[in-house]
C-alpha cells in the first residue's frame, strides 16, 4: 500500500519503523530537515520537506494516488486540515491524530464530514490501559480480545508459586481453569511453549482465557491480589486527565500531583472530584507527605522516561502494590524490566498497533481480516485476532489434523459469545474469532497464513 | 566498522559479475575461439567461488554511510580486479595492471584503452570489454539493490544508491530503494533495446551493434574497431549521436515522462543548460572546422558528434579531433570538465554542479553589495540546502586537488602541455580520449606503470565522485571505534 505520513514525531517514527518492515510504500512529510533526513536515511522510505497541511507539499507527496494518510504532527487543527485537503486531492482512507479532550465529543460528529476513517488518541488509548491494569493488578500487562471477552495477561512466577517447576500440560488438571499459557519470557529467551515447557521460577507467562478464567486461575495460584481503591498520578497530563475521569466514575480515589500551578488549576476545574496537589512529584518529602505508602497504586505519568523509572523504583521499593510507568522510549523498557519495573504502557506503541491492525485488516478484507492486534513481551511477540470467514480454509476440521506453523500458537477460539481454549478435537467455524499468538518477526495477514 | 556486511554485499557483487562473464563464453563458443572459451570459465569459477565464500558469514544487517561509501568503493575495486582476470589469464593483455587499467576503464565508462591494436582482441574478450561500460553505467550496486533489495524496510540501501549514482543530490524516484532501482534498470534496458533496433534497422551486424550500444549506454566509449566508430555509416552515426545525449540526460526526466508529467520533466533546469551547452558548441565547432569539411553538412554532423560525445563522457569518435584547430579542441577540453547530467550514466563535473556553483557564486555576490539582503539559491523552483552547496564546494575542492597531483605526475611523462592535462581530464572525467598522444587514434599503452596506477585511480574516483575513496582512506575508519 501507499502510505503518507504526515508528522515525523513520536508516533510518526514508530509508524514508519513498522510500516516500512511490513513492505508499504511509505511517503514521510515533516517541517524539519534534520528529523527528517533521520527517517529517510534509516527506513526505506521518501521524505518531503514541507507542511503537512498545505496542498503543495500534498500534491508533491502525490497524495491523490495513495491509499491512506495518517496526520499525526503536533497540532489537531493542522491534523484535521490535512485530512480535509487530502480528501480533496483524492485520497482514499485518513487517520489523523486528535489529542485535545475538548475535540473529543465533536469527532464524532465531524468525523464523516471529514472523510476521517479512523481517529487516533494516545492519551486516552494510554488512559485506558491504565485502567484495564487497576481493574485486574495482579497481571503485569493485559491484552483484551473478542470485545473483552477474552484476555492476555502477563504473570511474573516467584519463587514460592506452585507452578514452578511443573510441566504446562498438568495445568488445566492443577487449576481446574480453562486457561492456556501462550508464551513464556525467561531472561532475554522468549518461548511459545508446547505442553513438555517446564515452568520455572522468574518465569514471565501470557495466559489467555476469559476474564473469569483467569480471575480464577490468579486466585488458585496465589497470585497475590488485592483490590486497588486509591490511586496516585504523578504529572497532570492529559492522560492524567483521561484517566482521572474514569477512575472517579468508577469510584476510586484519584490524587494528582502536579507541578504547574497553572496546570493545577485547570484540572481542579475540570475533574472537582479528585485531589489536585500543586508540587513536584519527583520529591521525596513531597511524596511521603501525601501518603505514597497508602496508595494502592502508583501510575508515573511525567514526560521524562527517566524520571518515570526512577519514581517506579522508588514506589516499587517502599511497597506501592500496583506501580505502573508511561514510557515514551521504547529503548528502555528492556532495561527497566530487569529494574522491577514491570507495568509498562508506551502511548505510541498503543496507537500504533491500533493503526498497524487496521492496515492489515485493509490489506486483506476479504479473507478473514484482523480484528485485533497486540504486541507483548515488550514487541517481542505479537497477538493477532482474525475473524473466521467461509475463505478460510480448513473449516470444521479438528486442529490435530491440521499443520499449523510452528511458533505459532492458537490461544483461544471466540465462538458466540463463548471462549473455548482449544484443544486437539476442537474445529474453526465460520462465524468465530480466534486468537494467535507469534513472534512479532513474523507477520500474517489473514488467517490462512498460519497453516503450513 | 561492519566488515561481515560490506563482505557479504561484496560477495554478491562478485556472482553478479560471474553471471554476466559467462555470456562472452557463449560467445567465444560462436565464433569459434576456443583458446578464450577456458580463460573465461576460469575467471567465471573464481568469481563465484570466492564471491560465495563471502556471502558465507552471518552479518547483522546495521549500517552507515561510511559502511556504505567503503563498501561501494570496496567493491569497485573488487570487480575490477576480478573483471580483469580473463584479459590477464588468456594473455591477450599480457601485463596484469594493463588488464586492470581496461577493466578499470571498461567499468568507470571511460572507454581509454591501453591496446595499440583493439582489433587484435577476441571477440569474447571483445564483448566483455564493452559489457563492462553497460554495467558500470547505471551501477552495480544499482543493480544488486534492483534484484536484491538488503534488509527489508530499512533505509541503508539508500546509502549504496547514493553513493554510486553521480550528481550533487540523489533522490529515490519511488519510496522504495528496490523499486526504484529497478524503474532505472527498466529505463535503461528499454532504451539500449531501441538503440539496438534501430542501428540494426541501419543494418549494423549484431555483433558490432551489441558493443556500440553497451558503449553508447554506459556512455563508455570503448570501440571495436582501430577508428572508434568512423567506419560506420552516417545514419548509424547520427543515431549514436542522438543516443548519447540521450543517456547522458539524468534519468528522472525519464521517468516523469512516462509516468506522465512532461511539464514538471521538461521544467528542469539542468536539462536545458545541458541542450544548451551542446547546441552553442555544436555551433562554434562547425563554425571553426568548416573549412576541413567539404559541405556544411558533413561539418555539423562531425561537430554534433563530437561534441554529443565529449560532453557526455562517452568518448567515441568518428574524426581524429586532434587536428581540429585550437579553438574547438579547447571547446572539446572544456567540455570535458563539464560532462553530463547528475543520476544519467555520464562522468565530469556535471551541469547541476556547474549551474549551482554559478548560482551560488552569484548568491554570494549580491549578499556582498547588499548585505542586509536575504538571498537564497535555488534550483527547479526549489530550495538548494546549504548542505547540497557545502557538499559542491568541497567535491570540487577535492577534484582540482586530484586533478594538480594527477597532472604533475603525468607531466614525468613529457608529453606536452595538452597530452597530460588531456589525458588526465580523459580519465578523471570518464571519457577515454585525451588529446595528442592519448588522443582517438592513440592510446595508453606508453605510459609508465606509475602514471597507469594514477590514471586508473583517476578514473575509480572520476565514476564514484571521489567522497566514497576519500572515506575509504580515511584512517578513523578502520579498525575499531
Amino acid at each position: 500500500m501507499r502510505i503518507v505520513i504526515v508528522g515525523d514525531g513520536k508516533v510518526g517514527v514508530t509508524l514508519t519503523q513498522r510500516l516500512s518492515s511490513e513492505g508499504h510504500d511509505l511517503v514521510i512529510i515533516d517541517r524539519n530537515p534534520s528529523v527528517l533526513g533521520k527517517s529517510v536515511t534509516q527506513y526505506d522510505v521518501i521524505g518531503i520537506l514541507g507542511n503537512g497541511a498545505s496542498l503543495k507539499t500534498l500534491q508533491e507527496a502525490e497524495v491523490g494516488k495513495s491509499d491512506l494518510l495518517i496526520a499525526a504532527t503536533s497540532a489537531d487543527e493542522v491534523n484535521l486540515l490535512c485530512c480535509i485537503t487530502a480528501r480533496k486531492l483524492g485520497v482514499k482512507r485518513s487517520i489523523a491524530r486528535v489529542r485535545n479532550p475538548e475535540y473529543t465529543e465533536q469527532l464524532a460528529l465531524l468525523k464523516e464530514d471529514l472523510g476521517l476513517s479512523m481517529t487516533i488518541n494516545p492519551d486516552l488509548a494510554a488512559a485506558m490501559e491504565i485502567l484495564n491494569l487497576i481493574h485486574f493488578p495482579a497481571a503485569i500487562k493485559r491484552e483484551t480480545f473478542a470485545r473483552g471477552k477474552a484476555e492476555i495477561i502477563e504473570l511474573k512466577l516467584q519463587k514460592d508459586n506452585i507452578l514452578c517447576g511443573r510441566y504446562l500440560r498438568e495445568l488445566t488438571h492443577l487449576t481446574k481453569c480453562q486457561v492456556l499459557v501462550c508464551a513464556v519470557e525467561r531472561g532475554e529467551n522468549l518461548e511459545i511453549p508446547s505442553g513438555d515447557f517446564q515452568l520455572r521460577a522468574g518465569d514471565n507467562i501470557y495466559v489467555t482465557g476469559s476474564f473469569r478464567d483467569l480471575a480464577s486461575f490468579v486466585q488458585k495460584l496465589n497470585f497475590l491480589d488485592h483490590r486497588i481503591r486509591n490511586v496516585m498520578l504523578i504529572g497532570g497530563s492529559r492522560i492524567a486527565f483521561y484517566l482521572a475521569k474514569i477512575l472517579l466514575s468508577e469510584g476510586y480515589r484519584v490524587k494528582i500531583l502536579e507541578i504547574d500551578s497553572q496546570q493545577c488549576e485547570k484540572l481542579a476545574a475540570d475533574i472537582p472530584d479528585a485531589q489536585i496537589i500543586h508540587g513536584d512529584g519527583t520529591q521525596m518529602d513531597i511524596l511521603a507527605a501525601e501518603e505514597i505508602e497508602n496508595t494502592d497504586a502508583f501510575v508515573t505519568l511525567t514526560d521524562l522516561d527517566e524520571v518515570n523509572i526512577v519514581l517506579s523504583m522508588f514506589a516499587k521499593r517502599i511497597g506501592v502494590y500496583k506501580v505502573i510507568t508511561k514510557i515514551n522510549r521504547m529503548e528502555y523498557t528492556d532495561l527497566a524490566a530487569q529494574m522491577e519495573v514491570e507495568s509498562i504502557v508506551s502511548p505510541k506503541n498503543i496507537v500504533c498497533n491500533d493503526i498497524v491492525r487496521y492496515i492489515r485488516a485493509l490489506d486483506h478484507t476479504s479473507q478473514g481480516s484482523v480484528l485485533a492486534l497486540h504486541r507483548l513481551v515488550r514487541e517481542k511477540v505479537e497477538a493477532l485476532e482474525f475473524s473466521v470467514t467461509p475463505n478460510t480454509h480448513h473449516l470444521e476440521t479438528p486442529l490435530k489434523n491440521l499443520k499449523i506453523k510452528s511458533g505459532v500458537l492458537l490461544a483461544c477460539i471466540h465462538r458466540r459469545g463463548r471462549i473455548i481454549i482449544p484443544n486437539g478435537s476442537d474445529v474453526l467455524r465460520q462465524g468465530d474469532s480466534v486468537v494467535v499468538v507469534t513472534t512479532a518477526d513474523r507477520i500474517f495477514y489473514n488467517l490462512n497464513d498460519i497453516f503450513e | 566498522m561492519n566488515y561481515k556486511m560490506i563482505a557479504n554485499l561484496i560477495g554478491r557483487i562478485l556472482c553478479v559479475e560471474a553471471v554476466f562473464l559467462l555470456p562472452s563464453a557463449g560467445i567465444s563458443l560462436y565464433f569459434r575461439e576456443y583458446d578464450t572459451i577456458f580463460p573465461i570459465l576460469i575467471s567465471v569459477l573464481l568469481m563465484a567461488v570466492i564471491g560465495i565464500l563471502l556471502m558465507k558469514p552471518k552479518y547483522k544487517a546495521d549500517y552507515y554511510p561510511r559502511e556504505g561509501f567503503i563498501a561501494v568503493a570496496l567493491a569497485w575495486i573488487v570487480i575490477s580486479v576480478f573483471g580483469a582476470l580473463p584479459f590477464y589469464i588468456s594473455g591477450e593483455i599480457p601485463s596484469f595492471l594493463d588488464s586492470v587499467f581496461e577493466t578499470i576503464s571498461g567499468f568507470t565508462t571511460t572507454g581509454a584503452t591501453i591496446l595499440k591494436d583493439v582489433e587484435a582482441l577476441s571477440k569474447g574478450l571483445l564483448y566483455w570489454r564493452s559489457f563492462t561500460h553497460w554495467l558500470g553505467g547505471m551501477g552495480v550496486l544499482v543493480f544488486v539493490l534492483a534484484i536484491h533489495p538488503t534488509a527489508k524496510g530499512s533505509g541503508q540501501s539508500l546509502y549504496l544508491l547514493r553513493a554510486e549514482s553521480p550528481g550533487p543530490e540523489v533522490d529515490k524516484l519511488v519510496p522504495k530503494t528496490g523499486t526504484s532501482a529497478k524503474i532505472l534498470y527498466g529505463l535503461y534496458i528499454g532504451m539500449s533495446a531501441l538503440q539496438f533496433l534501430l542501428l540494426a534497422l541501419g543494418g549494423l551486424p549484431w555483433f558490432d551493434n551489441l558493443t556500440t550500444v553497451f558503449g553508447t549506454a554506459g556512455t563508455g566509449g570503448f570501440g571495436i574497431y582501430a577508428d572508434s566508430i568512423a567506419s560506420y555509416s552516417s545514419y548509424e552515426q547520427t543515431i549514436i549521436t542522438i543516443f548519447m545525449t540521450l543517456f547522458g540526460v539524468n534519468f528522472t526526466v525519464y521517468y516523469l515522462l512516462i509516468t506522465g508529467k512532461p511539464k514538471q520533466a521538461l521544467r528542469n533546469e539542468e536539462l536545458r543548460l545541458y541542450l544548451l551547452i551542446q547546441v552553442v558548441a555544436a555551433g562554434l565547432i562547425t563554425a571553426d572546422t568548416y573549412h576541413l569539411y567539404p559541405n556544411l553538412r558533413q561539418a555539423m554532423h562531425h561537430a554534433a558528434f563530437q561534441v554529443s560525445s565529449i560532453m557526455t563522457t562517452t568518448g567515441f569518435a568518428t574524426v581524429n579531433f586532434d587536428v581540429w584547430p585550437e579553438f574547438s579542441k579547447w571547446i572539446l577540453v572544456l567540455l570535458m570538465f563539464v560532462g553530463a547530467s547528475a543520476g544519467s550514466t555520464g562522468g565530469g563535473i556535471k551541469v547541476s554542479r556547474i549551474l549551482l556553483m554559478i548560482k551560488s557564486a552569484l548568491c554570494e555576490r549580491r549578499r556582498q553589495l547588499s548585505p542586509r539582503k536575504v538571498s537564497v539559491v535555488r534550483m527547479d523552483g526549489k530550495l538548494v540546502s546549504d548542505d547540497t552547496l557545502r557538499g559542491i564546494w568541497q567535491y570540487m575542492a577535492f577534484y582540482l586537488i586530484i586533478t594538480g597531483i594527477s597532472v604533475l605526475v603525468l607531466s614525468l611523462e613529457n608529453l606536452g602541455f595538452d597530452t597530460t592535462l588531456a589525458s588526465v581530464a580523459a580519465c578523471l572525467n570518464n571519457i577515454g580520449p585525451g588529446l595528442g598522444a592519448s588522443g582517438p587514434i592513440g592510446s595508453f599503452a606508453d605510459f609508465s606503470d606509475l602514471s597507469k596506477v594514477v590514471l586508473c585511480a583517476d578514473m575509480l574516483l572520476g565514476r564514484l565522485e571521489i567522497i566514497p575513496f576519500m572515506m575509504l582512506f580515511a584512517p578513523s575508519n578502520w579498525g575499531k571505534h
